[in-house]
């Protein structure tokens, strides 16, 4: 009952910051207007880079949180006038608000028109603004032996045809499997590129509710597989990584398309980006960003030498 | 003096009424948002409850399954795992605090129990996950220690002292007057307190132990951090399974506002709601029964 409390009252919270968000959103559009006509009689040169002020608030995809944040850090470095306010609250949760206009920007794991009606994905722009780039992982006991498996032998594991490792070389132990929530967009991207499009099985597996919880449990409990983003694994050995049909997941094997379980995280702006919003994006999509976004496990989208459409637009 | 007195009764009443309206919201909110799956998805409430087939569309199309039954189930398993493990320490030691040693127990244990109510549950589900599934996992042998046993044993140490308190209370305020009868006819004190205190101060106990059943059907954090959250009804108490407060908190950020994914979750809230509306009607109910015994 006490949650239940708790659940109401941060509704009706998320309804006050709703409302506040309408009145910044327009108030960062009136500073970006006075930004533009102060610029206008200065060279473009100097109006690209001329610091921006306003506020402006972001949230959604919990994949992109770590990201979007350590840019943003860095962007009021050289922007101290403007105020970014950060949520991560998954994917739905900012597709939805963006769409409404809450939010100046929504991060999204996956296009807007898998989770929003036509109509409203239609008045969003989409900002690729980098790669995401998912492994499979092991508990360290399995990773000795097993370091490859084929789609055919994982689709088997996630889909608990076999459950024991020795049956794919490794040792003799019952296979864990853990798992993210089925609104997760890790797990989408995992099913959709690692699975061949084939359901986990949910009723074998253990949930997590994040990353960071996922590659705890795999860590500690022998005969575990889980799948986790590249960027989760830059500074972890708890775990080892898992090659696909003998193609490791790396930024080099993303970029140039031989390993192929990846997806593009999304920043999306009603109608064209402005202000704040359009500074920020463009920033993190700068060549000088793009190095400080690799060494925290992201692939620059600009580097891919392959592209992936919209799998409903293409329909 | 009167027109401050009015004034003042004036804002105390302005607050209660709001609390009131408040109440009333939160209720009209929940069956306005939770009524969708019925309503715009056209799901029978028996496929809610009954079905074990959880396959909601997270989009506003529909079309998926949500049968919340292994939800359900697992709520129920846990909560009533948990009541059995801590109804009988709490009744020991609401005797041991009321009758036993009344006077050690005011300064030290009672105070004990009441920190107890105070730590955050997360730092219950914290120390289960690190602590006692682990330690499961060595003890019965298994790959992952994670289960309705682990739950029931988090959730047993939580309600424990809303159950001893409320009971403890409950036969402190036997009146003075019935343990002195028993005495003076002879009564040992084993007596007094199985055949006077304990049906005296029945509804009270009952009462305590309701608070604590509504305090572990509502608790989310610390349930979910050691259930495993497996989508499967359990096979026995050491294997894992899912609950409704755990799956709507896990699933309610990537699912979209309003999609058939959500308005499901927001029906699991419905249902939570209607459980603690049922349970404080049985305890209006319980200490109804007892006044009149009195």
């Amino acid at each position: 009952m006490k949650k239940l409390v708790a659940l109401v009252l941060a509704a009706a919270l998320s309804v006050g910051a709703t409302a506040c968000g309408g009145t910044t959103s327009s108030s960062s559009e009136a500073a970006s207007a006075a930004a533009n006509s102060a610029a206008a009689p200065s060279s473009e040169a100097a109006s690209s880079t001329a610091a921006v002020s306003g506020s402006i608030s972001i949230s959604g995809s919990s994949a992109l949180y770590p990201l979007a944040k350590d840019a943003i850090g860095k962007f009021k470095a050289t922007n101290p006038d403007a105020s970014i306010t950060l949520n991560a609250g998954g994917s739905g949760t900012g597709l939805k608000q963006v769409a409404a206009g809450t939010v100046d920007i929504g991060n999204s794991d996956v296009f807007a028109d898998e989770k929003l009606p036509a109509d409203s994905a239609k008045s969003l722009v989409d900002h690729k603004v980098c790669v995401i780039t998912m492994a499979p992982i092991v508990s360290p006991d399995v990773g000795e032996k097993v370091t490859s498996l084929t789609t055919q032998q994982l689709t088997d594991i996630f889909t608990a045809k076999t459950k024991n490792w020795k049956e794919v070389g490794g040792p003799d132990e019952a296979i864990t499997l853990v798992t993210r929530p089925s609104t997760s967009g890790t797990r989408a991207l995992f099913k959709q590129y690692a699975l061949g499009g084939k359901e986990e099985a949910s009723n074998k597996s253990l949930e997590t509710d994040d990353s960071g919880t996922l590659l705890q449990t795999v860590s500690q409990h022998k005969g575990a597989i889980g799948y986790v983003a590249l960027s989760y694994l830059v500074n972890n050995t708890s775990v080892k990584k898992v090659s696909i049909d003998g193609v490791e997941p790396s930024l080099e094997n993303t970029y140039s398309g031989k390993y192929k379980v990846w997806g593009y995280e999304h920043m999306y702006t009603k109608g064209e980006a402005t202000g704040v919003a359009k500074a920020l994006i463009e920033y993190m999509q700068t060549e000088e960003y793009g190095k400080d976004m690799e060494a925290m496990g992201y692939n620059v989208a600009s580097k891919m030498q392959v592209q992936r459409d919209d799998p409903k637009a293409a329909k | 003096m009167a027109r401050k007195d009015s004034i003042w009764r004036g804002i105390v009443t302005a607050c209660g009424l709001f609390l009131i309206v408040l109440t009333f919201a939160i209720g009209a909110f929940l069956f306005y948002k939770g009524s969708g799956t019925f309503t715009t998805y056209h799901h029978s409430v028996w496929e809610f409850l009954f079905s074990p087939q959880w396959n909601p569309a997270d989009d506003f199309t529909g079309g998926g399954q949500i049968g919340a039954a292994i939800f359900i189930v697992g709520s129920i398993c846990v909560c009533f795992l948990a009541l059995l493990i801590a109804t009988p320490f709490s009744l020991a030691a609401a005797i041991f605090m009321s009758v036993i040693s009344p006077k050690v127990s005011e300064k030290i244990f009672r105070p004990a129990v009441e920190i107890f109510v105070g730590i955050p549950s997360v730092v219950y589900g914290w120390v289960g996950t690190t602590v006692l599934v682990p330690f499961l996992e060595q003890l019965f042998h298994l790959s992952y220690g994670y289960s309705v046993l682990a739950g029931g044993i988090v959730l047993a140490v939580m309600i424990f002292p809303t159950i001893a308190s409320v009971s403890a209370d409950a036969i402190a305020g036997v009146p003075a007057g019935y343990q002195e009868a028993a005495y003076g006819l002879g009564s040992t004190r084993w007596q007094v307190i199985r055949r006077i205190l304990l049906p005296a101060a029945k509804p009270g106990i009952l009462t305590g132990i309701i608070l604590g059943l509504s305090r572990a059907f509502g608790e989310a954090l610390a349930v979910a951090m050691v259930i495993g959250k497996m989508k499967a009804f359990p096979a026995g108490i050491l294997s894992p399974t899912n609950n409704l407060t755990a799956l709507i908190a896990s699933d309610m950020g990537g699912a979209t506002e309003g999609g058939e994914y959500s308005t499901a979750l927001w029906t699991m809230a419905l249902l939570l709601l209607l459980i603690s509306y049922l349970f404080i009607f049985l305890i209006r109910k319980v200490t109804a029964k007892g006044e009149k015994i009195k």
